[in-house]
């Protein structure tokens, strides 16, 4: 990893250095807040919180409302809690992150190495694709997937998850393979290989850093997505979101909010536990890449 | 858990009490609804073993959120890609909406068995069948124009339960003498138009009919109007500063620990507070917004039935039959906190607030002072409801002055309209 | 400094041809074409089919047996909700982009100083961005109501005349919408010129300091102007996410004190869903689509054009 802007840091005075460590902390209470409250109030019984003051600490520790959140809190009909949520979100994620990242690098890798008249038309064209807003693609989607047989199944939520990444996926890739040394691939050419055995024996092995980055946005965005989620799943495919936001949202009974901040936490530990544990090589791979226009 | 054990107990009650007609025997029904947390959803669970005890197996398909404008946002993904839920809560207008659109069932075979037509308030009919077919199954009737008072309050601003606008007026200002917020509220749209409902409803049922039911011009545009908006502006003066976001069950709370003295909602609010350990008469008193005594607007959860297959249509038949049947209103209602949307269920199971309910209803219902809430769907259409919120809302924020939002109010109902 | 960037993005050589055998000639094309394919079908395809829903008279569901040519538009455009949410977007993007730009580059430099613990701070800097707000604008909900959070905490304090109330303000409402998005997202954005600034080239700066040039100047002068492609690609992603604002604002205020925080995802969502306005819910996705387009495509086309 270069060091080079961390030279300039060297000459900084004793004072400045201060200041600046104030900073960086005062930055990380004001990220950390909002988790406070979420994690103070979940340790509380509900009759603390009704009497106000949201900030305090629990006088009364308890952890009721996690295993409430967990496994007894209403979620439709049934107290079964979040947790038999899990497996159907896990089972959506995972394909289709699998499918839209694969899919990405293959387009990042045509859109680069095998150029052709009208590529960037195609590229600007899948790149504007992330920014429609998905509530107007929520009736038509519906149709094609009941055209499909696919309505209220798992793998027709994948497929939409799926094509609603190829944006951001093919975008990724394509900033990072450009800056990739083509003159490798014309040597690969030369020697013989094909179009899939470059990109698996000479892209491939050195995009551990865009993956990542690729990764990491699509399972979060995927993981909390709840309009497609609660549109196009059915009985047996609640994803986790859609559960979350029936344990919270009560029209006309009582709130527990407690209940509702440990779910929150449990049905975001994935996604946390994905950044903090991935976070070092998440920066590393925008660096590699995926800042660059 | 004690709920828990209730629910059980009157569960196995009304099983060996029913004799039921029988239209199914398996199949099952799926169900897109949006209680889906706390004792909405234990109540629910009543009807699901109920039908699980014919051999129905439910199919949950839960969406909550915005008082159910998720669950029709998922609903219009299933009816466009062909395949509908077997049942599906609904509310007021957007039921005969969709029975435009050609969607929905017909229950005709089991409400003509069962006589719906003696039995089901009118107004609730009306929403209920669409071009005289029954279309969906209404579950229960909450009336919206209650107040809710905290005992102790009252007994310190005079004990006298306020009978006209111009005692409650007196009572607020009590308390607000008493150094608590005499009204608790929840600053939210649907919050707001609650309150002009029942103050709309206070200047004359026949002006509630002109203006929300007819919507005619001349009422809405009206002086009378502007006096509804300008006790609209006096209700706000005994609201505290911070309402605006606040969720009417925190509102309650606010009673319930006596730092307010009154909230204006429906009946669902009663649950708040006996969770809360207190008791109707003894703790808090419910009483009909001063001035709409014998009249009750109205906002009742139907089970909108759609177009199934004919291998569904015997469980879900059973399933609209086993919700009219009088043990299941019964003992659904006494959880929910609503009375039971036919007007033959026995009160002897319900708290005094629930017995006064079923009166109330009862009466309004034979004297034709029985309304549609405007403020839950019941009088308008979802655009023309949306338009009125937008005006209320705006004008209890004090963007507007009273002259202004009646002006305001006709040209949005015109435009929503359009 | 042409010159300098020139040597940082590495020249590009092009393959301007493809083997000559047919197939592998044409698998590349073969390989892009499904993507493709599903993109102009789910993505324009159904922009076109908004479009044309936003001429008919559709209510409840997509109804084309009705069309009211501009009429939808001009409800739009009559509607004061809608002026409040283009008003509302055009404070909440101004200010979000700014700021977490701002705020994200200047998190980048200082934590870019070899700091203790930045493997620490850099979870807690990114982390909301794993968050979903449908619970988490209830934490903020909270934190900014007088009467439960800070302004009350701080009175418990004993600092008494602490007010902080913009959330229940109808003028103010929409600043602590930015506040939340602002912790939202500045983190991400963090990150990104955390990235940009570990890829400035080493060289350039030890050439600077030798010359006698200060830190200040170091970073005003060169890494600055070098993260050029950092805050492009950071004001595509705020922008997009800026426009699309719906979770945020539903969870925090659902558009009120009033109709105080409406934006056009919320107005969209609104009419479309909740009541029964599909026609003018599509005309208002129409126009956001437009506007989308208008940030993003000259964005493209500089990019992609100045590689030509």
């Amino acid at each position: 990893m270069s060091t080079a802007s961390q030279d300039v840091a060297t000459r900084n005075g004793v004072f400045a250095r201060a200041a600046i460590y104030a900073i960086l902390i005062l930055f990380a209470v004001y990220y950390l807040l909002p988790l406070y409250v979420m994690l103070a109030n979940s340790l509380k019984p509900l009759d603390e919180i009704r009497q106000g003051n949201m900030l305090a600490l629990p006088h009364q520790w308890t952890i009721a409302p996690w295993l409430s959140a967990w496994s007894t809190a209403q979620i439709g009909v049934s107290p079964t809690g979040l947790k038999p949520y899990f497996l159907n979100s896990v089972m959506m994620v995972v394909p289709a992150v699998a499918i839209s990242t694969i899919l990405g690098a293959l387009n990042g890798y045509v859109l680069t190495k095998w150029r052709f008249r009208g590529d960037t038309i195609v590229f600007g064209m899948m790149l504007l694709a992330c920014f429609i807003p998905f509530q107007i693609v929520l009736i038509p989607s519906a149709r094609i997937l009941g055209l499909l047989h696919l309505a209220g199944t798992v793998p027709g939520l994948i497929l939409i998850h799926a094509i609603y990444g190829l944006g951001f996926t093919t975008l990724f890739f394509r900033n990072y393979y450009e800056a990739f040394p083509t003159e490798l691939i014309r040597a690969a050419q030369i020697d013989g290989a094909s179009f899939f055995q470059i990109f698996r024996r000479i892209l491939l092995p050195s995009s551990g850093p865009i993956i990542v980055v690729t990764v990491i946005w699509q399972f979060t965005n995927i993981w909390n997505d709840f309009l497609f989620g609660s549109s196009f799943s059915s009985v047996d495919s609640i994803p986790l979101t859609v559960a979350l936001n029936n344990l919270v949202n009560s029209s006309t009974g009582v709130k527990e909010y407690n209940v509702h901040f440990a779910g929150a936490i449990l049905a975001a530990l994935p996604t946390l536990i994905v950044y903090i544990v991935s976070g070092r090589y998440f920066v590393r791979g925008l660096m590699a890449g995926a800042v660059k226009g | 858990m004690l709920r828990k054990l209730l629910i059980g107990t009157m569960l196995a009650s009304s099983l060996v009490g029913y004799a039921a007609t029988s239209f199914a025997a398996g199949g099952s029904v799926e169900v897109l609804h949006w209680w889906t947390s706390g004792g909405e959803a234990a109540a629910l669970d009543v009807l699901k073993k109920k039908l699980e005890s014919q051999g129905i197996t439910w199919k949950d398909m839960p969406v909550a959120g915005g008082g159910g404008e998720q669950a029709m946002t998922a609903l219009r993904a299933r009816v466009t890609a062909g395949d509908p839920p077997t049942a599906v809560q609904a509310l007021g207008f957007d039921i005969t909406d969709w029975a435009k659109q050609g969607v929905v069932g017909d229950l005709g075979e089991v409400a003509d068995k069962e006589g719906w037509d003696k039995v089901i308030p009118t107004a609730l009919q009306n929403f209920a069948k669409y071009d005289g077919k029954w279309i969906a199954a209404p579950v229960n009737v909450h009336s919206t124009n209650w107040v809710w008072i905290s005992k102790k309050a009252l007994d310190a601003a005079g004990g006298k339960e306020p009978t006209n606008w111009d005692e409650f007026v007196a009572m607020l200002d009590k308390m607000k003498a008493n150094g608590i917020t005499p009204l608790a509220h929840g600053g939210q749209a649907w919050q707001d138009a609650t309150l002009f409902d029942a103050v709309v409803l206070g200047l004359g049922t026949d002006f509630y009919k002109a203006a929300f039911i007819d919507l005619d011009p001349a009422a809405l545009g009206g002086d009378k109007m502007v006096e509804a908006f300008d006790r609209m502006k006096k209700l706000r003066s005994y609201v505290d500063d911070d309402f605006s976001g606040r969720d009417w069950n925190l509102a309650s709370a606010m009673v319930i620990q006596g730092k307010a003295g009154a909230q204006m909602m429906g009946d669902w609010a009663k649950g708040e507070f006996l969770k809360a350990g207190q008791k109707p008469g003894t703790d808090f008193v419910c009483i009909r917004f001063p001035g709409t005594q014998g009249a009750v607007t109205f906002n009742s959860d139907m089970f909108m039935m759609f177009k199934v297959g004919d291998d569904k249509k015997a469980a879900q038949l059973q399933m609209a039959s086993d919700i009219e049947s009088p043990d299941f209103q019964s003992s659904f209602n006494v959880v929910k906190g609503s009375v039971p949307a036919r007007t033959d269920v026995p009160d002897t199971a319900f708290d005094d607030c629930g017995k006064k309910g079923i009166k109330d209803l009862a009466e309004a219902n034979s004297s034709g002072k029985l309304f549609g809430s405007m403020a839950h769907g019941y009088a308008v259409p979802a655009a023309i409801k949306n338009a009125i919120y937008d005006v209320v809302t705006r004008h209890f924020n004090g963007d507007v002055d009273s002259k202004e939002a009646a002006k305001e109010l006709v040209d949005a109902v015109a435009a929503a309209k359009g | 400094m042409t010159q300098t960037q020139a040597e940082i993005a590495p020249a590009l050589a092009r393959t301007r041809r493809a083997p000559r055998e047919t197939l592998q000639e044409l698998l590349p094309k073969i390989v892009l074409a499904p993507s493709f394919a599903l993109i102009l079908v789910f993505v324009y395809g159904f922009i076109v089919f908004t479009g044309f829903l936003s001429f008919s008279g559709s209510k409840l569901l997509p109804d084309f047996s009705t069309w009211v040519g501009f009429d939808n538009y001009v409800r739009l455009f009559r509607h004061p909700n809608w002026i409040v949410s283009l008003k509302n977007l055009a404070i909440f993007s101004v200010l979000y982009i700014v700021i977490c730009s701002v705020i994200g580059l200047a998190l980048a430099i200082f934590l870019d100083q070899k700091i203790r613990g930045e493997g620490l701070l850099r979870p807690i800097y990114l982390y909301p961005m794993a968050l979903s707000f449908i619970v988490t604008g209830v934490a903020w909900k909270w934190f900014l109501d007088p009467g439960i959070g800070l302004e009350h905490a701080m009175h418990e304090l004993g600092w008494d005349s602490f007010s902080f109330r913009w959330i229940k303000q109808g003028d103010m409402a929409i600043y602590t919408i930015v506040i939340a998005a602002i912790w939202q997202s500045s983190g991400f954005v963090m990150a990104m010129f955390l990235a940009g600034l570990r890829g400035v080239d080493n060289e350039i700066i030890k050439a600077a300091q030798i010359d006698g040039a200060s830190t200040l100047t170091i970073y005003r002068r060169i890494i600055i102007p070098l993260m050029r492609p950092v805050f492009l690609s950071a004001f595509v992603v705020l922008a997009h996410l800026a426009i699309k604002s719906y979770d945020l604002v539903v969870a925090m205020t659902d558009g009120g004190p009033g109709t105080a925080t409406w934006t056009p995802a919320l107005f969209m969502t609104k009419f479309t869903f909740g009541r029964n306005e599909m026609g003018m819910g599509a005309a208002s996705a129409i126009i956001m689509l437009m506007m989308i387009f208008a940030i993003i495509v000259p964005y493209l086309y500089s990019e992609l054009g100045q590689k030509k």
